[in-house]
Order: structure tokens, then C-alpha cells, then sequence
């Protein structure tokens, strides 16, 4: 009896520490998952930074200038002793040096992913899409080195009269700096579409351009536009390229053989300065800041929305 | 008659394979123009190397790497500026690896499909999209500023952190996603929790991708100089950070995390804008040593992948 009442005891307190440990457990769980949480939260506190900083900045620069001025003046001069706070000539900069760099990177990378996904052998697709991401990887401001010392110089031989600082070669360069952006995600797209299209197309007779232009791209369209689309954020996000080789003077114009200053080489150039914080000098680079994330955030949503309406399911 | 039906027929005949020899050649001059694209782009990298090579080998001297920098080209050196990267480096990896990591095991383990989950993924694909350069205009905003950390090693680590973040998540959560579900279960099977399950299986199968990941963001953070510029990196500094470890107690030393700091992009960046060309030599030499940095982590990320994807086989 005795016998039975200590080993009920034992085995009550082995189930009492064993619930101890499992509740222990169960606490640690949730606690690691809350930390996890934590981490994932971040991201968003990142975000809400981003938003509160340009638009709380931004704010105090709109209550000292109209949003119509910032909209339709046509110079930006912040910084003289008459100020003009006209957003259009950096607009204009960084719609140059964005389009000369999409009539390299879109041409060049949907032919280059056409190559890899349609013609090119096994080996030699392991072998080129590395070496393409190098290009991605090489640092802006290298870039920024190439630009205005070497492909500039270039240009000179053809153009005599180019000006030292001009956004063709800035566009140039940043045009093959997103050319693997554009050719690996254009490149998974078109593999992505399956092979029975194709053999359907090469049963009918098509040769292997026929198939690929007139099947594989189309079928492949929304995963390519999303490429394209990728590129044009990026191109208009280079700071570096166009901050040393495309110049920092605020011109309104769309001749790409012109010097001109991109929202981001303005940011560049005043923050090599010494603005006091609080400055109106300082509020702008907040105001063109926000600008420049409006329009990426555009093309985003634009690149989103052309992604779903042109969807293929197969 | 049926001789004239003879020579129809033959030149229906010759008109067709004419125009299959046009489909072929038009397949051929195709393909032709997509390798000259693809060769283009890797000469225009080989360009670069050599330009870089050309200008800045011959500068690359010890000298150059232990000097402080100088108002004389031939005395400047990047001592400073590498030193200045490898500590931002240290910041960032510190900063970027626990929160990505814990926020893509959060995500991929963890996450209930309800709302919250839904902004944190769209949060993430969103910001990878946001230029470098506004996540500099945000830390100036909010930690130079609002949190007071000043123009330091601290918020320059900090900032880099945040820009690799969405990349170290996306290429975390697929690596975490490429284990395959069947491990998690025998693990849950014989009793283990949900973070045993990720400790001792999800995460060391996952390694590889997740170092692959890691180690590609940051040596695009390596390359990083426009966020830096926004927050107020210095490009001259004759003098290094504060020792980390002292010789007095309490030997560690966090004085360093508040000195000024450089970087060797900026270093750079200093020298290619400066019009006398002996320190365009300089930018040559700093352009190389940028660039083998970067060309080496990326060459080790391609390491990893590939003995990684060799030796895993599910």
C-alpha cells in the first residue's frame, strides 16, 4: 500500500515537473516567436521612417513654398540669393538620363534574354549569366568613373562639341549597369512559358525567331514588363552615374548632349555641403526626395498593375 | 501543257524555298544580333576592368593603402577609407542578419495568413523598390537628427542595414522555403517544437542560401555611396576611429561608433570629382581595390551556391 501511495507520489511529481518543463517551453515558443514578429515588424517601422521623414520634412518646405510654384517655375535655384523652387528642371534631368538608359537596357536585355532562353546551350547560359550579374554588381560610383572618364572622351571623338558633363553618357552607362536587371527577369519569364507552345509554333514551320517573338515574348509579356518596369525604377533611383558624369547644374531641357542635374545628383550636391538642419536649403532635398520616391512609386504600381492585367494562365 | 504545269510548279517551288532560305536567314542575322548584345555588354565590363586597370595599377602601392589621405595625389592613401568600410561592414552585417533573418523565419514559419502578414510582404517588396538614396534622406531625417547619433560609423552602419534589409529577407525566405516540408515534419513527429524544428533542421539546410544572400547584399552595401553622402560622410579624414579594444578596463571601447566616418566609395567619389587628374589616378587605384572587394564577395556567394546546391540532395 505504502508502495503504492510513493509511487503515485514519484510518478505525480515526475508529471508536475514534466508540466513545468512544457509550460516553460511553451513560454520560451512564444517569446521567440514574438521576437520573430518583432523582426518582421521592423520592416514596416522602416517604411513609416520613410514617409514620416520626407513628408513631415516636406510639409515645413510647402508652408514656405506653394505646391503650383514647386510644380511650374521653370528653374530651381535654392540655394541663390533670389530663390526658385521649380521641381521641373530636375524632372526633366532625370527623364533624359532615364530614357537614354532604357534605349540601351531594353533593346539589349530582351535580346539578351531572348539568347539565354531560346538559342543559347546550357553551358553557356551558366557561364554568361554570372558574368551579366558582375554588372550589377560593379559599385555606381565605379560606373560613375567609367562615365565620365572613358565613355564620355569616346563620345567626344564623335560629337567634338559634347560638353564634359552630359547625360548621354551618364544614360549610356546606367543603361548597361540595368541591363541584367532587365535580361535575368525577362529570362525567367520567358522560360517560365511551357514548352508545348513552343513545340506547337516549331510543328507549324516556325523557325526558332518565329517562335520565339511571336509566342514565347508575347506569352511572356507581363513577366517582361515587370523587367522593364524594374529598370526604370532603378534607372531613375542612380544617384552616383549621373551625380559625377551627367553635372550639377538644374537646366531645364531634353537634349541628352546637355549637362544637367537628376533629383538625385541635387540630394548629392547639397549634402556635400554644409546646410544648417532646419534650413529652407535642407527642407528641399526632403521635397525633391519625396518627389523621387512618388515616381518610382508609380512605375511600381504601373509595373504592378500591367503585371496582373497581363497575366497568362496556362 | 504539262510541261507548262511543270515550270508552275517549280517556280512555286523556288519561291518557297526562297522563302524559307529569308526565315532562315532572318532566324540567323537574329540570333547573330542577340550574342552581339550579350558580347557587347561583357566588353563594355571588360572595358571598365581595363580603363580601371589601366589608369590605377600602377598606383596601387602599399604606400597608397597604409596613407592617410593627402592635398598631395602622391601622397593620398585609403587607410581611413577601407578601414571605415570594413567597420560599416561589421554595423550593418550585425544590424541586417538577426532582423532579416529572424523576420523571413518569421514569415516563412511562423506568419498566420491574416492582414498583418499581408502588409509586412507587400511592405518588403515595396521597399526593395525605394532608391538608395531615400533611405539616405531618412536616416538623416531620423537618426542623425531625431535620434541624435550624429554623422557616425553608428548611423552609417545603421543605414545600410536598413537599405540590405528586403534583400536579406527575399533571399532569406527562399532559401527557407527550399526545405522541404517533409523534414519539419519527422521533426514534429518525434516531439520537437516549432523552434527546435527551425533551429536544428530548417535553418542548417537553409544555410547555404541564406549566406549566398547575405553575402551578395552586402557587397552591394560595400559599394553603397549616395546614402552615406546624404548622412554626411566625410571625405577627408587623416586620422582613424577610436580603438575598439583598449588596453584599461573595461578594454572594450563603443567611442568609435560616434567618430566621423569615410568609406572607400566616397573616397572615390572625392577624387574622381576633383578636376586635377593625379587624383583621377587616385580614383583608379581606389575604383580597383572597391571593385576586388566586391568581385570577391560575389565570387565567394557563387562558392557557396554551388557547393551548397551540390551537396544537398532531397
Amino acid at each position: 500500500m505504502d508502495a503504492e501511495v510513493a509511487k503515485s507520489h514519484v510518478f505525480e511529481q515526475a508529471r508536475e515537473s514534466l508540466d513545468v518543463l512544457v509550460s516553460r517551453r511553451k513560454h520560451k515558443e512564444r517569446a521567440i516567436e514574438l521576437l520573430l514578429l518583432g523582426a518582421a515588424v521592423t520592416s514596416i517601422a522602416i517604411t513609416a521612417g520613410i514617409v514620416g521623414v520626407l513628408a513631415y520634412e516636406s510639409s515645413l518646405f510647402f508652408t514656405q513654398v506653394s505646391l503650383f510654384d514647386f510644380l511650374t517655375d521653370r528653374q530651381w535655384t535654392p540655394l541663390f540669393a533670389e530663390p526658385h523652387y521649380g521641381i521641373l528642371p530636375l524632372i526633366s534631368g532625370t527623364l533624359v538620363t532615364t530614357w537614354v538608359a532604357l534605349l540601351v537596357a531594353v533593346p539589349a536585355g530582351s535580346l539578351i534574354a531572348v539568347y539565354l532562353s531560346e538559342y543559347a546551350p546550357h553551358s553557356v547560359r551558366e557561364m554568361v549569366k554570372p558574368a551579366l550579374e558582375l554588372l550589377s554588381a560593379v559599385p555606381t560610383v565605379v560606373y560613375g568613373y567609367f562615365a565620365l572618364l572613358f565613355v564620355t572622351p569616346a563620345l567626344q571623338h564623335i560629337w567634338p562639341d559634347l560638353p564634359g558633363f552630359n547625360m548621354l553618357s551618364a544614360g549610356l552607362v546606367i543603361g548597361i549597369m540595368i541591363v541584367p536587371y532587365v535580361s535575368s527577369v525577362s529570362e525567367d519569364a520567358m522560360r517560365a512559358v511551357p514548352i508545348h507552345l513552343r513545340e506547337g509554333a516549331y510543328a507549324l514551320g516556325s523557325t526558332r525567331m518565329q517562335t520565339a517573338l511571336r509566342v514565347v515574348f508575347p506569352s511572356a509579356l507581363s513577366g517582361i514588363a515587370a523587367a522593364y518596369v524594374l529598370g526604370v525604377s532603378r534607372a531613375i533611383g542612380e544617384t552616383m552615374v549621373v551625380a559625377i558624369a551627367a553635372g550639377m547644374q538644374p537646366t531645364l531641357t531634353w537634349n541628352p548632349l546637355e549637362p544637367a542635374a537628376t533629383m538625385t545628383a541635387y540630394i548629392v550636391q547639397v549634402s556635400l555641403g554644409d546646410l544648417p538642419h532646419g534650413s529652407i536649403g535642407y527642407q528641399t532635398i526632403f521635397a525633391t526626395g519625396l518627389t523621387l520616391l512618388l515616381m518610382t512609386l508609380i512605375f511600381n504600381i504601373g509595373g504592378h498593375v500591367l503585371r496582373k492585367r497581363y497575366r497568362q494562365i496556362y | 501543257m504539262s510541261s507548262e504545269n511543270a515550270i508552275g510548279r517549280s517556280i512555286e517551288l523556288d519561291t518557297k524555298r526562297s522563302r524559307l532560305w529569308r526565315r532562315k536567314g532572318a532566324d540567323l542575322l537574329f540570333a547573330a544580333a542577340a550574342l552581339a548584345a550579350m558580347l557587347a555588354a561583357l566588353i563594355v565590363l571588360l572595358a571598365l576592368l581595363g580603363q580601371l586597370l589601366f589608369d590605377g595599377a600602377g598606383r596601387l602601392t602599399w604606400q597608397f593603402v597604409t596613407s592617410f589621405p593627402s592635398r598631395f595625389p602622391e601622397q593620398a592613401g585609403i587607410i581611413s577609407a577601407w578601414m571605415g568600410t570594413l567597420l560599416v561592414m561589421f554595423l550593418t552585417a550585425l544590424t541586417a542578419v538577426p532582423l532579416g533573418l529572424g523576420a523571413a523565419i518569421y514569415l516563412e514559419e511562423y506568419a498566420p495568413s491574416n492582414r498583418l502578414t499581408d502588409v509586412i510582404e507587400i511592405n518588403i517588396a515595396n521597399l526593395a523598390g525605394v532608391p538608395s538614396i531615400v533611405y539616405g534622406l531618412m536616416a538623416l531625417g531620423l537618426l542623425v537628427y531625431e535620434f541624435r547619433l550624429g554623422q557616425s560609423f553608428l548611423t552609417a552602419g545603421l543605414t545600410l542595414a536598413m537599405l540590405i534589409l528586403p534583400m536579406v529577407i527575399i533571399a532569406s525566405r527562399e532559401a527557407i522555403r527550399a526545405v522541404p516540408p517533409q523534414i519539419r515534419e519527422a521533426a514534429y513527429a518525434l516531439g520537437a517544437t516549432k523552434w527546435q524544428t527551425v533551429k536544428d533542421h530548417v535553418l542548417p539546410y537553409s544555410m547555404g542560401g541564406i549566406l549566398t544572400g547575405l553575402i551578395l547584399a552586402l557587397s552591394r552595401a560595400v559599394g553603397e555611396t549616395a546614402p552615406l553622402i546624404t548622412v554626411g560622410a566625410l571625405s577627408f579624414i587623416a586620422f582613424l576611429p577610436h580603438p575598439p579594444i583598449q588596453s584599461d578596463p573595461p578594454f572594450i571601447s563603443f567611442q568609435w561608433l560616434f567618430d566621423p566616418f569615410t568609406v572607400m566609395p566616397i573616397q572615390m567619389f572625392n577624387w574622381v570629382s576633383r578636376p586635377q587628374e593625379a587624383f583621377h589616378v587616385n580614383a583608379a587605384a581606389a575604383g580597383l581595390v572597391l571593385l576586388g572587394m566586391t568581385l570577391l564577395m560575389n565570387a565567394a556567394a557563387i562558392v557557396i551556391r554551388n557547393r551548397f546546391r551540390k551537396r544537398v540532395h532531397w
